[in-house]
């Protein structure tokens, strides 16, 4: 039986168009052995779980630098629980306070990956959590 | 999620969207799903894209499904990204130029890397296909990935094969290489505002004059993909090739042909995991590698030996 791959769809929800972390981060899945789905900027919440579902994926990571992670980020959870997809690891990168992490944990998103992180630490977690 | 047939039936996305991995990473019951849903495959319209890389071809497919909704069919894809032979990662990047298409539920996407493949597919690409077809899609795109020249698998999984040229690439030599030249039962020159589309125009137009002439001749359609024009006349290039197919008893005959290749692939498969899992349990094939290295045997010898020992 072959291994079985881990597939994680990279996704930038919301209008900020910066997506350099995003692609480091792809990049780094990719070198890691991972599939990475990239569906490019300005996905709506529902682009993005529509997406998860189809490519069946066991990762989704979110980038935001826009502000609107509070709002955008639970949605998705939501989101993908209403598609009955809870086994779904969700976590979150970009421009995020401190002090937004535990509401965003609570809501859960299962970690938040701020500017600085090495990448290493990202596969570690995802490898460690699928 | 627990994976049900029922839902699969009962046009669960979910359901095809787990049917796939599972059919992908052969999870234990891979089997019995493709020997379920194989007596309901054959329904479907199956149109493969190939092209350079850059070519068009997602942006060309995502125009191309938007017409098919529009004449009321429901549409799969398959594309198919390249898997990097060091990390066994992918980028899967092919959904960016269909992003429109995602909240359709009409319509249902699939990325693939290729994991190894050389054709231009994935292994799996054909039970992905058979899957979609199964769930009730009417056309599938198969998108492949960008190639160069000998990437022809496509045409092994595809009714027809939609080759997707750019202005600029190469002179008159290049398009009679053998190749992906010879594979397109329909041409578009995309980009073809670009110069150089005429001269690329002309040149595929000799290329098909000096073979013999056949009963079907490609046509060369033009498109600007990501400006929706001359979708049209690829679509009606299209299903022209189509109703040939079905008149000249042709579709039959690739399909038969379809089924030949696939099982032998599978006796080849089956036969040389069967004869590798043998000789590296047992520590064998170190064995033979050690001494082969040495000089005090050759690998044809060897072979001889193991296979001869597996089918006495």
């Amino acid at each position: 039986m072959a291994d079985k791959k881990i597939r994680v769809l990279v996704a930038k929800p919301g209008l900020d168009g910066h997506d350099r972390g995003a692609k480091v981060v792809a990049r780094a899945l990719r070198d890691a052995g991972m599939e990475v789905i990239y569906t490019g900027l300005r996905q709506t919440v529902d682009q993005i779980v529509e997406a998860a579902d189809s490519e069946d994926v066991d990762v989704v990571a979110l980038s935001l630098l826009s502000g609107a992670h509070n709002t955008l980020f639970p949605e998705v959870v939501e989101g993908l629980k209403k598609k009955g997809m809870n086994d779904v690891l969700v976590i979150g990168g970009g421009v995020i306070p401190a002090a937004d992490i535990p509401g965003l944990e609570a809501a859960g998103v299962k970690a938040i990956f701020t500017p600085g992180t090495p990448t290493k630490d990202i596969i570690d977690f995802i490898k460690a959590n699928v | 999620m627990e994976f049900s047939m029922k839902d699969f039936w009962n046009g669960s996305r979910r359901a095809l969207a787990r049917a796939i991995t599972i059919v992908e990473n052969e999870q234990d019951g891979y089997e019995e799903i493709m020997k379920e849903i194989y007596h309901h495959t054959g329904r479907a319209q199956v149109i493969g894209v190939t092209g350079a890389p850059g070519a068009g071809k997602s942006t060309l497919s995502d125009n191309l499904v938007k017409f098919y909704r529009k004449m009321g069919k429901t549409v799969g894809v398959c594309a198919i990204d390249p898997t990097s032979p060091f990390s066994g990662g992918a980028i899967l990047g092919d959904r960016i130029r269909m992003n429109d298409l995602t909240l359709d539920q009409g319509v249902y996407i699939r990325s693939m890397g290729t994991r190894g493949s050389l054709g231009g597919l994935s292994r799996k690409t054909a039970d992905a296909v058979k899957l979609m077809d199964a769930w009730g899609l009417d056309v599938i795109f198969i998108e492949t990935v960008g190639v160069g020249q000998s990437e022809v698998d496509i045409v092994k999984n595809a009714d027809t094969t939609l080759v997707v040229l750019v202005p600029g690439l190469g002179d008159d030599i290049q398009a009679i290489k053998a190749g992906i030249l010879e594979i397109g039962d329909v041409f578009t020159i995309n980009k073809c505002d670009r110069d150089g589309a005429d001269r690329l125009n002309v040149e595929i137009e000799m290329m098909l004059d000096l073979g013999e002439a056949q009963d079907w001749r490609p046509p060369i359609e033009r498109t600007i993909a990501n400006e929706g024009k001359g979708i049209e006349d690829v679509v009606n290039g299209l299903n022209e090739h189509r109703k040939y197919l079905e008149e000249s008893g042709l579709l039959e005959e690739r399909r038969r042909e379809r089924v030949r290749t696939e099982m032998a692939e599978m006796i080849h498969d089956r036969i040389s995991r069967h004869v590798m899992q043998e000789i590296t349990e047992t520590g064998k094939f170190a064995d033979y590698v050690e001494r082969v290295y040495e000089r005090q045997t050759d690998p044809y010898t060897v072979v001889d030996s193991i296979v001869g020992n597996i089918f006495k």
